[in-house]
């Protein structure tokens, strides 16, 4: 799960990392009455669940034409410094209710919501710090870099030397030192040292307490007055510990998801939408992935992901149709059942159920395997809708990509 | 001889009186395997289905005999359910249970290492030995005996291309369902080092996904010390980057662990390495044939 940059800038205050003095703006009034508070000068981020907005571009909902500061011809961006509390105000409005458009989000943008107001920072120096689980190794790293406010994905390719990686041993559990050797390593010394050791074993705390699956402080800054702070904040959280971590499961903002992802995450579905117009529903995530290498194999492209679990009941797959054809873009459906232990009948009996109660105007090709087959697709053929039954994946996956007209 | 599961072992079922646990120990006794009790607190002293339940995993040890246990306890409890097998000294630990905590499997992974007990998964259907054994929620039906081992983190995709093997007329040593998390007890290195020394494994299927690098350790491995042919099939080809798909560990972040990372590497070390799962039964009929 992710979280806005405002709400993990809270998370890091409660738990003693220290954060630019700051708050969240709705409105353009909030927005001015933030700027007050802090004098004057301030910065907005606007706030949506992607990176890049520094670089971004706005647009308005309705149009692509980027939107431009106010009475110039300058392209409005996601982070903005101003002067004063009136043209906080000014900004705040032009960023709320439009879309920002960054590489990340792609051309579709998000649309704005929240802006973060806080107090304008004099850096001396940026640089980098994150933390999370390793998989070969097993446990959490901290990941340091003297080199901030950039792509660490870029500095990992380009100079690994210059990324230090320091691993948690469960064993031993955290440590100062651990903090220490990622301070002195960004190339602190003296009391910013101290300063950003602190930080580190503060954001360690929180990481663990809140069982994130990531903590990334980007830029971590060293101020002209000596602070150091976290400029930026990310966090991601483990969705399997969400049912012990109430306080971060009220933090989902499912605005910045998309709806039909939101309806299907109620339903238990693990559904996530793509850019192609064969819908598939398959039961169990590996099988899922593979059922989408194979449409796209045989020159199609798929709708989305879905998997309706590894025992699928008739609900999940009737709620799993209407959400697949929920989406306008699929031109044919393929679902792809692997029954095992679940019975095939039972599975043709709620494909074909979920299509009269729903109405399937596309056409769908179904690919069931497992115990009772031949009564499944005996079901399928009888029910006299234009449901094709294919033998085997490889042939059921053909068939999908011709019924939706190719690419 | 086939690997980790066989006649011999000896079954606990963790979980046993829930609706999981139950309903699949029931078919695993069906299928032949040797489920000698099962363990629920509280419920210690019942019978379940005609096998005895205990409260602890070390009085259903010391009763039973027993040499492996599998795990269908919720994720809250998981963890503590492992440590509890490894400390009551059980070999083998299966664990079945989606949705584990990664820190918890951090702590559990740091303290299974170096001692006595494999764990397999979590997060996974289990492991077969065909005709012998079966641990965890896999169809036994689409299986049979035979020469291939097969290791997957995937369910539901290890059954296809276990039917298509069988279908073929080809049978399976052993499956191995290593799990989907980012964090599992058994590696695809340990596994092909199984098989490698395994007589009656002739050859193996490799069923790999995005996410982590196992399937580029896995590769490097085959280059160095197997001499067995591997077939194997990577999933989420056309995964998009940043998000999980299903399984915890699928997941391409920061450009690494893709697809097409991964069946280089494989390719590179020569394994052979098939577009879509359909070719699966296929390209093992091959290699076996040569």
């Amino acid at each position: 799960m992710n979280v806005h940059e405002y709400q993990a800038k809270a998370i890091f205050r409660a738990h003693d990392v220290p954060v630019p003095a700051g708050g969240v703006a709705r409105t353009a009034g909030e927005a001015r009455a933030l700027a007050e508070r802090l004098g004057g000068r301030v910065v907005l981020k606007a706030q949506i669940h992607a990176g890049g907005r520094g670089k971004g571009t706005f647009r308005s909902p309705s149009s692509a034409d980027p939107l431009h500061r106010a009475g110039t011809d300058r392209p409005l961006g996601g982070v903005v410094l101003v002067d004063s509390p009136a043209e906080a105000a000014e900004v705040a409005g032009s960023m709320l209710g439009q879309v920002l458009v960054t590489r990340q989000t792609g051309p579709a943008g998000r649309q704005v919501r929240h802006v973060l107001v806080e107090e304008a920072m004099r850096i001396a120096r940026e640089h980098y710090l994150a933390i999370v689980v390793d998989r070969g190794l097993a446990c959490p790293v901290v990941v340091g870099c003297a080199e901030g406010g950039m792509d660490i994905e870029e500095v990992a390719a380009r100079r690994p030397e210059a990324i230090l990686k320091v691993p948690v041993d469960p064993r031993s559990g955290y440590s100062p030192w651990i903090a220490r050797r990622v301070a002195y390593g960004l190339g602190l010394r003296g009391a910013e040292a101290t300063a950003a050791a602190a930080l580190v074993g503060a954001a360690f705390r929180t990481f663990v307490d809140l069982d994130a699956s990531l903590v990334e402080v980007n830029p971590l800054a060293v101020i002209e007055d000596g602070r150091v702070l976290a400029l930026d904040a990310k966090m991601n959280f483990d969705d399997n510990a969400l049912f012990r971590r109430p306080e971060v499961r009220e933090l989902r903002d499912t605005a910045e998801e998309d709806p039909l992802e939101v309806e299907a995450s109620a339903y238990g579905l693990n559904y996530i939408r793509l850019d192609g117009n064969v819908g598939c529903m398959v039961n169990g995530a590996g099988l899922a992935m593979a059922t989408m290498d194979a449409i796209q194999h045989y020159g199609g492209s798929p709708a989305n992901f879905l998997d309706v679990g590894g025992g699928a009941t008739v609900e999940m797959v009737t709620n799993a149709f209407r959400i697949l054809l929920g989406d306008e873009r699929v031109r044919a459906v393929l679902i792809n059942i692997f029954g095992g232990i679940m019975r095939c009948d039972v599975v043709a009996e709620g494909v074909v159920a979920a299509a009269r109660e729903i109405g399937c105007e596309v056409p769908v090709v179904v690919r069931l395997e497992g115990t009772n087959v031949e009564r499944g697709r005996q079901i399928l053929r009888e029910s006299g809708m234009s449901i094709q039954v294919a033998d085997g994946m490889g042939q059921a996956a053909q068939a999908v990509v011709v019924a939706a007209g190719g690419r | 001889m086939a690997v980790l599961v066989g006649a011999e072992t000896r079954l606990l079922v963790q979980g046993l009186t829930g609706r999981e646990g139950a309903f699949h120990a029931r078919q695993a006794v069906e299928y032949g395997t040797r489920v000698v009790g099962g363990v629920t607190p509280g419920k210690g002293g019942q019978q379940h289905d005609g096998i005895p339940v205990y409260d602890t995993v070390a009085d259903a040890a010391r009763e039973t005999g027993a040499n492996a246990s599998v795990l269908f306890v919720p994720p809250p409890f998981a963890a503590d359910a492992i440590l509890e097998a490894a400390a009551a000294g059980l070999p083998l630990v299966v664990c079945i249970t989606e949705g584990i905590p990664t820190l918890d499997m951090v702590r559990v992974f740091a303290a299974l290492r170096g001692g006595a007990t494999r764990l397999i998964g979590p997060n996974c259907p289990g492991i077969i030995t065909p005709g012998q054994c079966k641990v965890g929620i896999m169809p036994g039906h689409i299986h049979r005996p035979g020469p291939v081992g097969v290791v997957s983190r995937s369910g539901t995709l290890t059954y296809e291309a276990v039917a298509q093997l069988t279908q073929l007329g080809i049978g399976q040593s052993t499956c191995i369902g290593i799990g989907g998390d980012p964090i599992v007890g058994t590696s695809f290195l340990d596994a092909l080092e199984l098989f490698e020394a395994d007589d009656e494994t002739r050859a193996v299927v490799l069923i790999g996904e995005i996410g982590g690098t196992a399937e580029e350790e896995a590769a490097d491995y085959v280059r160095r010390h197997v001499r067995k042919p591997v077939v194997s099939f990577i999933a989420g080809q056309t995964a998009p980057a940043g998000r999980r798909m299903g399984h915890a560990g699928a997941i391409v972040s920061g450009g690494r662990g893709t697809a097409a990372e991964k069946m280089r590497s494989l390719a590179a070390a020569g394994i052979r390495v098939v577009p879509t799962p359909a070719e699966i039964g296929r390209t093992v009929q091959e290699v076996l044939g040569s």
